[in-house]
């Protein structure tokens, strides 16, 4: 590869998803963070009830990240050839939970708010 | 504290400067004020980028791209598709889309080419003056040269061909696929001339060995790869890392082998080797034609005079990819008369060499740039599977991530590359951003 700059990696990405599903995409994942900043700092504290949900949700969202790369890539464990292999394994699986646990904390912090009456 | 008002804004915000900032990526850079008249013949991988990035570089510029054909083939897909990975639909999008706004398309074919007057004519006649010629129409594949074969035998009675495009490939796993099921000899051949992508004969045999190893006919099946001199790939390094594979998964490899033609329905091939021509028996044969410039270049004498006379490839410096007889002259991609790079990676390289030298050309200075070479090709060796294969002119490897990601080794992360990542880096290149 000739150069790896930040705005090749854009169009790179850009061109993988198509122009309006890319930013669509970039949207949710800000609006996601976003939210889960919102709702840090509206509730001063992490809810450590919803946390707990989150987390238990974590293997579950590396599993599925790993499982849905895999499914498009006509790929299996068998195919991992060396340490970056593992390395990849282990990026993609911790990507998919710990998105996962931010998406599962932010949507009970948003939407399920009275049962952490707790607060 | 933030209350939800606040929030909103903040994420305006934020959209706001993420378009603010590729605003600033599609900007122009340094653009030269011009009226040069620029064509460029063919709208393939080279010709598309380049036409989009000299756009960039120059502002009143006349850039007009010649190029027949409505269909854009991603001709990295085509070996997937050949082995049901992919169906034909995933190479083929529409030149139009890969042209910017400013340069004007004409769809007719070049005839000739006068270096002299600096005229290009096109089959319906049409005359047009430049004064930089960029020539990209790849290369032509020369099927006829085998005898006894034709494209309309593809699919059916065990032959394959998949670089003929996505239609072909689709039709030469309907026939690798049926040889992974019933078995039998399976004979990968490859030109003795220059060919792009040479990796892409040995992937096919890989790709068809682990499909039919995953089917539990492997004991069924007898693998011939068929090299056209005494190594199985140019760079040697390379060569021995497929021998080793090739040993490992029980592949037979035979030397200077070049298919001379076919008995399609005696299923029989003939070769010529240094003891003469050979006959063998084939349940699966995949054919690549010999592969040359298209006729036009030669006609006009634009080809290397000593070198490939078979071929005609365009007599170019391999450093600065111009012309070494007509200065006004550069040749970028397949068609260029160098001695390594017939690859769309290549091209990546190739073309910035070509923009510097032309743009500094019309600024009346010197460019700056070189091309060393780089050719790469991520080689598949199963399904799942890849090396990633990079060297240059020396025949050095040359890996994009030293020390992360090692060239000759069977790695996942080199299959995802390939079919994650290239074909969304070759769009982009394609569109001059990469
Ligand atoms: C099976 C296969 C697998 C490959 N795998 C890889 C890979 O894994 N990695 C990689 O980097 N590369 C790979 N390649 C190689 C890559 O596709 C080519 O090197 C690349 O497309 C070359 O670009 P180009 O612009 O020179 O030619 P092309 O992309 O072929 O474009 C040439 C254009 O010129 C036009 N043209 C032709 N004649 C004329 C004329 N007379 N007048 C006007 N226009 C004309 C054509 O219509 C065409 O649009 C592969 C190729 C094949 C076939």
């Amino acid at each position: 590869m000739k150069e790896l700059t930040f705005e090749t990696l854009i169009a790179v990405f850009d061109e993988m998803f198509g122009a309006s599903l890319f930013w669509a995409l970039v949207a949710i994942a800000g609006a996601v963070t976003l939210a889960y900043i919102y709702v840090l700092i509206r509730d001063r504290h992490i809810s450590w009830s919803k946390f707990l949900l989150a987390q238990l949700s974590m293997p579950f969202g590396a599993v599925g990240a790993v499982l849905f790369l895999q499914a498009i890539t006509h790929s299996q464990f068998s195919d991992i050839g060396g340490p970056i292999d593992v390395i990849v394994l282990l990026g993609v699986a911790a990507v998919g939970a710990v998105g996962m646990a931010i998406l599962v904390y932010t949507v009970d912090a948003l939407f399920f708010r009275k049962s952490s009456a707790a607060r | 504290m933030l209350n939800r008002r606040r929030f909103l804004g903040l994420s305006a915000a934020c959209g706001a400067t993420l378009t603010f900032k590729s605003t600033i990526a599609n900007a122009k850079v340094n653009s030269l004020n011009t009226k040069a008249k620029i064509i460029i013949i063919g709208a393939g991988a080279a010709g598309a980028a380049l036409a989009n990035r000299l756009l960039r570089r120059l502002t009143g510029a006349k850039i007009t791209v010649i190029d027949p054909r409505k269909r854009h083939l991603y001709q990295p897909g085509l070996s997937l598709v050949a082995a049901g990975l992919a169906g034909p639909d995933y190479v083929i999008s529409k030149t139009t889309d890969w042209l910017p706004s400013g340069v004007t398309l004409l769809d007719e074919a070049v005839a000739e080419v006068d270096p002299l007057t600096k005229t290009v004519t096109t089959q319906k006649g049409q005359t047009l003056s430049y004064d930089y010629l960029v020539v990209a129409p790849g290369l032509v594949l020369d099927h006829d040269a085998i005898e006894g074969f034709s494209l309309d035998m593809v699919g059916k009675n065990g032959i394959g061909a998949l670089y003929a495009g996505p239609e072909y490939a689709a039709k030469t796993w309907e026939a690798a696929q049926k040889f992974t099921e019933t078995g039998g000899t399976g004979i990968f051949t490859r030109p003795a001339t220059e060919m792009k992508c040479a990796g892409a004969p040995l992937k096919h045999t890989f790709l068809i060995d682990d499909i039919a190893r995953r089917a539990g006919n492997s004991s069924k099946m007898n693998m011939i790869y068929a090299a056209n001199n005494n190594s199985l790939f140019g760079v040697p390094i390379v060569a021995e890392k497929v021998r080793m594979l090739f040993g490992e998964r029980g592949i037979e490899s035979v030397y200077s082998h070049v298919l001379k033609s076919i008995d399609a329905g005696k299923k029989r091939a003939v070769f010529d080797t240094p003891d003469g021509q050979k006959e063998m028996d084939y349940d699966y044969l995949h054919v690549i034609p010999p592969q040359r410039a298209p006729e036009f270049v030669r006609q006009s004498g634009l080809s290397w005079e000593e070198r490939w006379t078979d071929q005609g490839w365009v007599e170019v410096d391999q450093y600065t990819l111009r012309h070494r007889r007509f200065g006004s002259i550069f040749a970028v991609g397949d068609v260029a008369g160098v001695p390594k790079g017939k690859t769309a990676a290549s091209v990546k390289w190739q073309v910035p060499v070509v923009e510097d030298h032309l743009v500094a050309s019309i600024a009346g200075k010197e460019g700056t740039q070189a091309y060393n070479g780089y050719t790469s090709c991520p080689m598949i060796t199963r399904i799942g599977q890849a090396m990633l294969v990079e060297f240059d002119y020396k025949n050095d490897l040359v890996p994009s991530f030293p020390g992360i990601i090692a060239p000759l080794e069977e790695l996942w992360i080199s299959w995802l590359m390939k079919t994650v990542a290239l074909k969304p880096t070759y769009n982009a290149m394609l569109r001059g951003q990469a």
